[in-house]
């Protein structure tokens, strides 16, 4: 069902199951994500997408009754395991959401947020962080004259920008987009498409959508949820021209979803 | 006069009484203020400004300065908030972000209850379980490791400003808890989850985020406790001591002006006493919509520097 990645895969899922208290949202997902390439994960809503790639940072843990089993393999060491340093993964696997999620402080804080989280840097080696991180999520050039104003007066393409920068920033391998692009205009959607497709040189990025031209424009490979179990992975080409399984096809003719 | 149909004539009377009721409401603030400053008028041409600032208090030679009783209701109120806001900031953040949903539910009920203990009930139980214990215990206490500042020394009456300010905090905490329990609920669970992806700790979310967020909230929870802190009478008339004395130690005893007036109308026979203690109560009044005035002015800011309307 899967197809071996050329590489060694970034992130190894091995039967994964996943439970909100006793009901079970995914069943025995097993899945390679290939490194330094962009993966779209489609599906209904409800197939478990979201809840999948919540698994790669943990965040699923901040809440009581949720539970993941199986293996999840982030170069080649399981992140579910109970010694894998928490606060080291998310620095790694950063995650971006569906709407965007400023902090309640000045865009320069935004960014500082978090690489002083992780690092001790110096006044000057700081700025230079936050610039950088800001120009790779081309943001730099709008914001450089406003550093001190409060990161939730940006419009809403800007502000997830921002959170982009601030993933970035703290210089992970992983970014997790949980459909990015649902609560923005759709000039703003372009730029962010455009950023994502920028940024696979460096980060390895998984990205939710239920906008199937967005998943052909933007990913290298397609994975097909349904139910809570992945029902295909291939390149996005493969998938999109010629799906192997017939819920695929089905789904992305918009015969239902 | 044309004739208007009776749905119309309907809308238009209810239109009135809303907006005569409305009415009320300024027609009431205004005539509070036009009341007090007429009975608080005679003391107001005798002692002048100069009343606030000056500690005299006899009614025999009818000499009369209100410094006692402002200096008691700031202090009082002060020491309430300092015990209650740092204990309202902690119970609430572990409702919200700590304790399990059960145990939440369960203390946050208390809380509401302890909200609805009537002031008397404080008072009662101050002046014969707390303060008792205030002497024999804490303030004994206070004066062997602090008795070097001037505010722990003095005999351990229990009676006095500290116990005062105890048993307002404890009345005020509630109220702030509540509040502030409130404005921590509301930072979206999203942007919580975002702080958490970077990697934060629960303390590092809770400092850097949750806390900013709620934070024009949080002032507006503590004006909503000094506003009732400053005019609370009945707890603080049984446990402050009522005597007309600036001290320096928190163990002496003291008065507010809410005691003050509570004690004494009772005994005001002559008109200029009676009119001093009604520009007591004037001052008071200005000095809690002064409060309220800060607080939204205040508000109002964080707001607008937050980047929300408000």
């Amino acid at each position: 069902m899967t197809e071996a990645a050329p590489e060694r895969p970034k992130l190894s899922v091995r039967g994964l199951d996943f439970y909100y208290g006793e009901h079970q949202a995914l069943f025995d997902n097993t899945i390679d994500i290939a490194p330094a390439k962009v993966t779209a994960v489609i599906g209904p809503s409800g197939c478990g997408k979201s809840t999948h790639i919540r698994v790669f940072n943990r965040i699923f843990e901040l809440y009581r009754d949720q539970r993941a089993t199986g293996q999840v393999l982030l170069d080649g060491q399981d992140i579910l395991a109970p010694a894998f340093d928490l606060i080291e993964l998310r620095r790694r696997v950063g995650m971006i959401f569906q709407k965007p999620t400023p902090f309640p402080m000045s865009v320069f804080e935004n960014l500082a947020y978090g690489i002083r989280l992780h690092y001790r840097p110096t006044r000057s080696e700081l700025h230079g962080r936050v610039e950088a991180a800001l120009k790779a999520a081309a943001l730099w050039d709008e914001v450089k004259d406003q550093m001190q104003r409060p990161g939730t007066a940006l419009s809403g393409g800007q502000q997830q920008r921002l959170c982009i920068a601030r993933a970035i920033a703290v210089e992970p391998d992983v970014l997790l987009m949980d459909e990015p692009t649902s609560a923005i205009d759709p000039v703003a959607t372009a730029r962010i498409e455009d950023l994502v497709v920028s940024l696979k040189e460096r980060y390895t990025i998984v990205i939710v959508t239920h906008n199937m031209q967005q998943a052909a424009r933007i990913s290298d490979f397609t994975a097909f949820f349904y139910q809570g179990r992945i029902i295909e992975l291939g390149t996005t080409e493969q998938v999109f021209t010629a799906p192997r399984e017939r819920r695929t096809e089905d789904y992305i003719t918009g015969r239902f979803g | 006069m044309r004739s208007v149909p009776p749905a119309r004539r309907g809308d238009r009377a209810f239109r009135l009484l809303a907006a005569g009721s409305a009415g009320t409401v300024l027609l009431l603030m205004a005539g509070l203020f036009v009341a007090l400053g007429a009975g608080a008028w005679p003391a107001v041409r005798r002692f002048g400004v100069g009343f606030v600032v000056s500690n005299t208090w006899n009614p025999v030679t009818e000499r009369f300065g209100a410094l006692s009783s402002i200096y008691g209701t700031l202090v009082s109120t002060l020491l309430a908030l300092l015990i209650a806001v740092p204990l309202s900031v902690i119970i609430a953040l572990f409702l919200v972000e700590l304790a399990h949903p059960t145990v939440a539910r369960v203390v946050g009920g208390a809380i509401e209850l302890l909200a609805a203990v009537p002031s008397i009930i404080f008072g009662m139980w101050g002046l014969f379980v707390f303060a008792p214990y205030m002497a024999d215990h804490v303030q004994p206490a206070l004066s062997k490791t602090l008795g070097f500042l001037p505010l722990f020394t003095g005999p351990p009456l229990g009676i006095g400003m500290l116990s005062a300010g105890v048993i307002l905090a404890l009345m005020i905490l509630p109220f702030v808890t509540a509040v502030m329990r409130d404005v921590f609920r509301m930072v979206p669970a999203v942007v919580k989850e975002a702080a958490y992806g970077m990697g934060s700790t629960t303390w590092e979310v809770t400092r850097g985020v949750t806390v900013r967020y709620g934070a024009a909230g949080m002032i507006g929870a503590v004006f909503l406790g000094l506003g009732r802190a400053v005019g609370e009478t009945m707890a603080v008339t049984f446990v402050i001591g009522n005597d007309h004395a600036v001290s320096a130690s928190l163990f002496a005893a003291g008065n507010s002006i809410a005691s003050t007036l509570a004690n004494e109308f009772t005994e005001a026979a002559e008109p200029l006493y009676r009119s001093c203690l009604v520009y007591l109560g004037l001052v008071l009044l200005v000095l809690t919509v002064a409060i309220q005035a800060a607080a939204q002015l205040w508000l109002r800011r964080i707001l607008r520097r937050m980047g929300r309307s408000g």
